[in-house]
């Protein structure tokens, strides 16, 4: 598998495509107007052109940083807390029927 | 009845890895403290965590992970430092519109799985994620694509799950049937999960694919799903393993997919092409720190390993003669110990293990110890009891009656050996009684004689209340028969 998505930091000279930025945001569900794609795929590049920046330096002596916080293993008891009152949960939601949350028809499958 | 397909032609080879998706038997879910369980009452076990409410953060159940790591290790797999990641997608089983699940550093990898016939299946990694919820599709006959709308039942959602990634080493249909009995095996063994498919607690989804016998290259494989049972694991490989021959066969080429699988229609149907679908857009879960299992957590867990089923039928296979399928069942059940400690206290092997088979199929059999055993097939084999009154008196035992002891049960229903001269009287009378059958039994053809012998065998049970030993009686008969 690959971190599919991620745009290699190799040779090119433009970073990220207009269309990359057209399909990224169609997988995020975002309606971009053509100005805003061309203001997007601006702003990204110049996000990636640091990352490219930072990649050429030598850091073969520094640790790498798994996680901002320099902690590990924060875990909790496998213990019972009591569940959110189902009415008041379901009063949240824009729709519901038979205790669940009703949603619109779900196009395609499943991931 | 269906007509059972051939298995593959010679030619092609089957080519099988397995995702195998386990509920962890944990009290909580994975990030939050609502309860683990099923509930027919949808939306009970939730909490501003496992919807997704704003606001809400993870924090992560360690016997989550511990159950994860037992896991790993009984599996062979190294552990690892790992990281939590989301897997992002839109779809109104989980809320938050991610799954939080590992991706590039999960907690365990590189182990192996032993069939019982000796094959080993490596195991790529077997990883801790989230369960998502359940949804119902409304109209249209409950299909997908024709429903009116869905319905969103949350209490699945956040439930510990390991994903156990196989390698493609699978290479016959019984492999993959055996593989998945086997982890099922170890994983009730760990007491990490009910592993029960039926109930979903365990899932198969299966990536087929095939190729020219003697090759050793990887084919377009497609990875199916909504398999519920063995059975139908089996059916479905042999249905896509054929599906892609036959496409081979005539010039065309199986498209890298998921597939659905259908149990009522034999068939595989496809769903949506794995190009699209693998777009989820990883990253590192910023509201989880890193697992960092210590030296000395791991060295415990590998100190608390039970002894695995592989090697628990090991044991029973070298004191005994029983066929497999014995062994396999007493060993699912946990009875092993049990009938171990039996064996070891003196009583015969094979008959320990086919009573306890046949005859102690029950949920509580705590009242049985493997001295009481012993001492029950002991009596069954000194004659002090007839194959059906052990029967009886294990029913008893595990019922906890007379304080489980068999001679108090025995002795309780009367039951003894019955003195020969008893049995005897017995028969005599009953010669007296019902002449015709006599002469029929004594002369008769063989059938005839055979049904005769029947009736007199009942007479006599029956008058005894089923205490007479069968073969004493039957030897009886031929003595008086024949003198």
């Amino acid at each position: 598998m690959e971190w599919s998505g991620a745009v290699s930091l190799g040779a090119m000279t433009q970073r990220i495509t207009r269309d990359e930025v057209v399909h990224v945001a169609r997988l995020a569900r975002l309606s971009l107007s053509d100005a805003e794609i061309d203001e997007f795929t601006g702003q990204l590049g110049d996000i990636l052109e640091h990352a490219a920046d930072i990649e050429a330096l030598d850091v073969g002596d520094v640790e790498p940083t798994s996680h901002p916080l320099p902690m590990v293993n924060v875990l909790r008891p496998d213990e019972l807390r009591p569940a959110l009152d189902r009415d008041l949960l379901l009063s949240q939601a824009p729709d519901a029927e038979d205790g669940q949350f009703r949603v619109p028809p779900i196009l395609g499958e499943e991931p | 009845m269906t007509v059972h397909e051939p298995s593959l032609p010679e030619e092609w080879e089957l080519v099988v890895g397995l995702e195998v998706h386990v509920e962890l038997a944990t009290k909580t879910k994975l990030f939050c403290g609502c309860e683990n369980k099923f509930s027919h009452i949808p939306n009970t076990l939730t909490c501003p965590t496992c919807v997704g409410l704003p606001g809400s953060l993870p924090v992560m159940n360690e016997k989550a992970v511990e159950f994860a790591m037992r896991l790993g290790r009984a599996l062979g797999c190294d552990i690892h430092p790992s990281v939590m990641a989301r897997k992002n997608y839109f779809y109104p089983d989980m809320a938050k519109d991610f799954q939080t699940t590992q991706y590039d550093q999960p907690t365990n990898a590189d182990g192996q799985l032993a069939l019982a016939d000796g094959t080993v299946v490596g195991i790529e990694r077997a990883h801790i994620e989230e369960d998502a919820g359940k949804t119902t599709h409304v109209g249209g006959g409950g299909r997908i694509n024709d429903a009116t709308y869905s319905l969103v039942d949350y209490n699945r959602a956040g439930v510990p799950l390991v994903e156990i990634v196989s390698r493609p080493d699978i290479r016959t249909v019984e492999h993959a049937k055996a593989y998945v009995s086997e982890l099922r095996d170890i994983l009730l063994a760990i007491e990490v999960s009910d592993a029960k498919m039926e109930e979903g607690s365990m899932r198969v989804d299966a990536n087929v694919s095939v190729r020219p016998t003697g090759s050793d290259e990887l084919r377009t494989r497609c990875e199916l799903k909504n398999i519920n049972s063995v059975r139908s694991l089996g059916r479905a490989i042999e249905y896509e393993a054929r599906r892609h021959v036959d496409l081979y066969t005539s010039g065309e080429a199986p498209r890298q997919e998921t597939r659905h699988w259908d149990e009522e229609g034999g068939r595989s149907t496809a769903g949506r092409s794995k190009e699209d679908a693998d777009d989820y857009r990883y990253f590192q879960e910023p509201d989880l720190v890193p697992l960092a299992p210590t030296a000395a957590q791991i060295a415990e867990i590998d100190a608390s390993m039970p002894v695995l089923p592989a090697a628990r039928r090991a044991r029973l296979g070298e004191r005994s003669s029983v066929a497999d399928e014995v062994i396999v069942t007493v060993v699912e059940r946990g009875q092993d110990g049990l009938a171990l400690g039996a064996i070891e206290a003196g009583a015969d092997a094979d008959k320990v293990l086919t009573r306890i088979q046949n005859d102690l199929a029950v949920d509580d059999w705590s009242a049985v110890t493997s001295e009481s055993l012993a001492m029950l097939i002991q009596m069954e084999t000194g004659g002090e009891l007839t194959a059906t009154q052990a029967k009886q008196v294990l029913g008893e035992m595990a019922a906890g009656e007379h304080g489980g002891d068999p001679k108090a049960i025995a002795a309780a229903h009367g039951f003894e050996a019955m003195e020969s001269d008893e049995l005897e009287t017995l028969v005599d009378q009953l010669i007296v009684d019902h002449p015709d059958e006599w002469s029929r039994f004594v002369g008769g053809d063989d059938g005839d004689s055979k049904k005769m012998q029947g009736f007199f065998t009942g007479q006599i049970m029956k008058a005894t209340q089923g205490q007479a030993d069968g073969r004493a009686v039957a030897q009886l008969l031929g003595q008086k028969s024949a003198g």
